[in-house]
């Protein structure tokens, strides 16, 4: 990108091959301070508001300092993430209730991710046909994206409530079911109810993702398929899917994210049942129900490092896609 | 011992400075334990009173909201936030020191109050807060339903239980399909811990940690206890209750849904409501005892009036507790809000009387009111609380049984305790 202006400057001062070089280097600096002065305001506060209170966890947790005094602490090694006392184990690596809510997580987060895309993509895929009222059905399916998750999870809860719930007076009146079922109260139900809701919520946002891809898909290369012959299924299969592959991954990644972070639903649906905590909810109980800052943080850190961990893969699958499709 | 006294000397000496001029006292308003015309009664009072001034705080209404909030404000020491403020039932060990010790000042009202909540404030001997008002759990029956077959108020878990099964049945017979015999607040959370907790102590289990900080809960009476509630669920209260809180309880059985109910004081004005289905129909008696041997146990519950130790006003602040405490106060947040009076003395005023003569029963309730462990176990009582409620919630749920779930609870305790409860 410099190479233009030191090729003029060198062509006008034919005889300062030093000087041009050094007017370059200073070009050079000069462009990259004004390239450093305009990121800075964004990594400033990327530093503020992510880096300090990330740096700021990742430091608690080597700490045994209290929520309601954390100016008083003393450094504890790796003691809250695991520790061996007494021929027992202590620590967040050794609670039962740890890994119980990593289970719970990653299975809320296959399940729930999973229906999303499902229901996503049929979603989008209907959308991006063109019918009367189009306008209106895209922005429809907003209204449960735009409504906040408390007051989703509440309203869910009356609707899962097994005396007077919708739900259940559907599936009776439907005949699926005999006697009302105790969808928030049973745990192997609950975790269901919670799926349903966020289902319900996240799928607008799925269908959004995907239908911007949609419509970024040429349509004379359906045409030329169409003169191919090519099934309907072929042509989702060999040009949609290709195509909407990169974008379908970003909605994944922020879908696998946000529900590996799950806390609002679960907290106001089951409330601090263990049958159905996260590894979020683990870490608030640490940090603000038994006010223990240095197990919390250390909560916070692994639940940081699980959701880093997941990005990073699905970051390596987009890219690994990448070549295949240059290669056809 | 030294140190009190050298705080209460420098209390004395700053008290003397400070009559001369108007501090402004910061109070807490408007949330769940207050209402602002009783914020504004209170305000009135102390102004005239004093030479001081009254300022409003909000916060938070839920109970764990607020707690968190308020060790916020304890972390970064602040001292121009709030002075005044209702601290719940639970609090007084967690947030111990954060709390001016006010046993110098107030220790002289303790007779005016009932002895369970006034000795649920005491933390190592200190008096740490000042009853506001009181509540205890309490169980509601359908007195139209138990008159219609001839059932007294049962006295027994065990007459409960058979009552509620033979009134849902014969009613379910003739046509009331929707009705069950028991609700009560069985989701995984303090509400929980507070039912547990009345099994528990009314079969005589103890209260799964002893005033001196000794774990009871490994007993056969208690696992006979959570039994007993497990044997219910399906039988005569739905398996939903496992995931109802009060307020939905509540609304099966002001629906006209349920028998009987495990709740607070609170539901009993709301069940009269005009609009109520069960207007007239409700009686309120003490939660049964478990068995001929066992005893009454209501879970104590309600606010205190409390002193942040920062103050930078603290003779102020004392002088608005003792305002707080007064007879004449207390009646009037009763009167305003229908929250039943710490003091007992106010029980007997004719106003309230006329407007709340349920009182008098639940006075037997208060008076037999069992603490939660929240006092001895100090900052590890949340810990101590979930470890109950998910022990419960499983017992209830099938998952495990009444005897595995005291050993498993009791290890569990210990772990929590370490070598002392911190």
């Amino acid at each position: 990108m410099n190479a233009e202006p030191q090729l003029s400057s060198g062509v006008a001062v034919p005889t300062g091959a030093a000087a041009g070089s050094r007017r370059k280097r200073s070009l050079q600096t000069r462009r990259s301070r004004s390239a450093w002065l305009l990121v800075a305001p964004t990594l400033i506060l990327l530093a503020g508001v992510a880096g300090w209170p990330l740096l700021r966890t990742i430091f608690y947790s080597f700490t045994d300092a209290l929520l309601d005094a954390p100016h008083e602490y003393a450094f504890v090694g790796l003691a809250n993430y695991l520790d061996f006392a007494d021929g027992e184990a202590f620590g967040v690596l050794a609670d039962p209730v740890w890994w119980r809510s990593v289970r719970n997580t990653l299975w809320f987060t296959f399940i729930s991710v999973s229906l999303e895309l499902g229901f996503g993509l049929a979603l989008a895929l209907l959308m991006n046909q063109k019918f009367r009222g189009q306008g209106l059905v895209r922005t429809a399916i907003l209204v449960p994206w735009a409504i906040p998750t408390i007051v989703t999870a509440k309203m869910f809860g009356w609707m899962f409530h097994d005396q007077y719930g919708t739900v259940n007076d559907l599936l009776m009146r439907a005949g699926i079911i005999d006697g009302p079922l105790a969808w928030i109260a049973e745990p192997g139900l609950s975790m269901w109810a919670v799926v349903i809701a966020d289902v319900w919520k996240t799928v607008p946002f799925m269908a959004l993702m995907l239908l911007a891809a949609l419509q970024m898909v040429p349509s004379d290369l359906y045409e030329a398929a169409r003169v191919d012959g090519a099934s309907a299924w072929q042509r989702f299969r060999r040009i949609t899917l290709p195509l909407i592959f990169p974008a379908m991954i970003v909605a994944l990644i922020f879908r696998t994210m946000d529900a590996l972070r799950v806390f609002d639903l679960i907290y106001v649906l089951t409330s601090n049942s263990e049958a159905t905590i996260s590894i979020s909810g683990y870490a608030r109980d640490q940090m603000v129900a038994y006010q223990e800052m240095g197990v919390g943080s250390a909560a916070s850190v692994l639940v940081f490092m699980m959701v880093a961990g997941v990005a990073a893969v699905f970051l390596s699958i987009g890219r690994m896609s990448e070549p295949k499709e240059s290669q056809s | 011992m030294k140190w009190s006294k050298l705080a209460l000397a420098a209390l004395i000496t700053s008290g003397a400075v400070a009559t001369a001029q108007a501090d402004t006292v910061k109070m807490e308003c408007g949330s769940g334990a207050t209402v602002r015309s009783f914020c504004d009664y209170v305000k009135a009072r102390f102004e005239a009173e004093t030479p001081h001034k009254l300022e409003f705080i909000d916060m938070p209404a839920s109970s764990d909201e607020k707690l968190s909030m308020l060790q916020q404000i304890f972390a970064t020491r602040a001292s121009n936030v709030i002075d005044v403020f209702a601290m719940d039932v639970i609090w007084p060990g967690v947030i111990d020191r954060h709390l001016l010790d006010l046993t110098d000042s107030v220790k002289d009202l303790e007779p005016a109050f009932f002895p369970s909540a006034w000795q649920n404030n005491v933390v190592n001997g200190r008096i740490k807060g000042v009853p506001s008002f009181i509540d205890a759990g309490l169980m509601f029956y359908r007195s139209d339903l138990l008159a219609k077959y001839d059932e007294k108020p049962p006295e027994t878990w065990a007459e409960l239980a058979r009552m509620a099964e033979r009134i849902q049945n014969a009613e379910r017979e003739a046509g009331h399909r929707t009705l069950h015999g028991l609700v009560f607040h069985g989701k995984a959370y303090e509400g929980l811990t507070c039912v547990a907790l009345e099994l528990i102590a009314s079969h005589g289990g103890g209260k799964f940690v002893d005033a001196d900080g000794t774990i009871t809960v490994n007993n056969p009476r208690a696992a006979e206890a959570l039994d007993a509630a497990a044997s219910w669920i399906e039988k005569i209260a739905p398996r939903g209750v496992l995931g109802y809180q009060e307020e939905e309880a509540r609304a099966v059985f002001q629906n006209g849904d349920s028998v009987f109910m495990r709740n607070w004081p609170y539901a009993y004005l709301l069940s009269q409501d005009d609009k109520s289905p069960v207007k007239g129909k409700v009686g309120i008696m003490p939660v049964p005892r478990g068995g001929e041997a066992g005893q009454h146990a209501a879970t104590l519950g309600g606010w205190q009036w409390a002193v942040n130790v920062n103050t930078k006003v603290p003779e102020a602040s004392i002088e608005l507790v003792r305002i707080l405490a007064e007879p004449e106060t207390q009646k009037r947040n009763f009167m305003l809000m229908g929250v039943p009076p710490a003091r007992t003395d106010v029980y007997q005023d004719p106003e309230v009387q006329a407007k709340g003569p349920y009182l008098n029963d639940l006075k037997v309730v208060f008076d037999a009111a069992v603490p939660r462990p929240s006092t001895p176990t100090r900052s590890q009582y949340p810990r101590v609380s979930n470890a109950i409620w998910n022990a419960t919630h499983d017992v209830l749920s099938g998952r495990s049984d009444g005897a595995r779930a005291v050993a498993e609870l009791d290890t569990r305790l210990a772990r929590i305790k370490g070598k002392d409860w911190r």
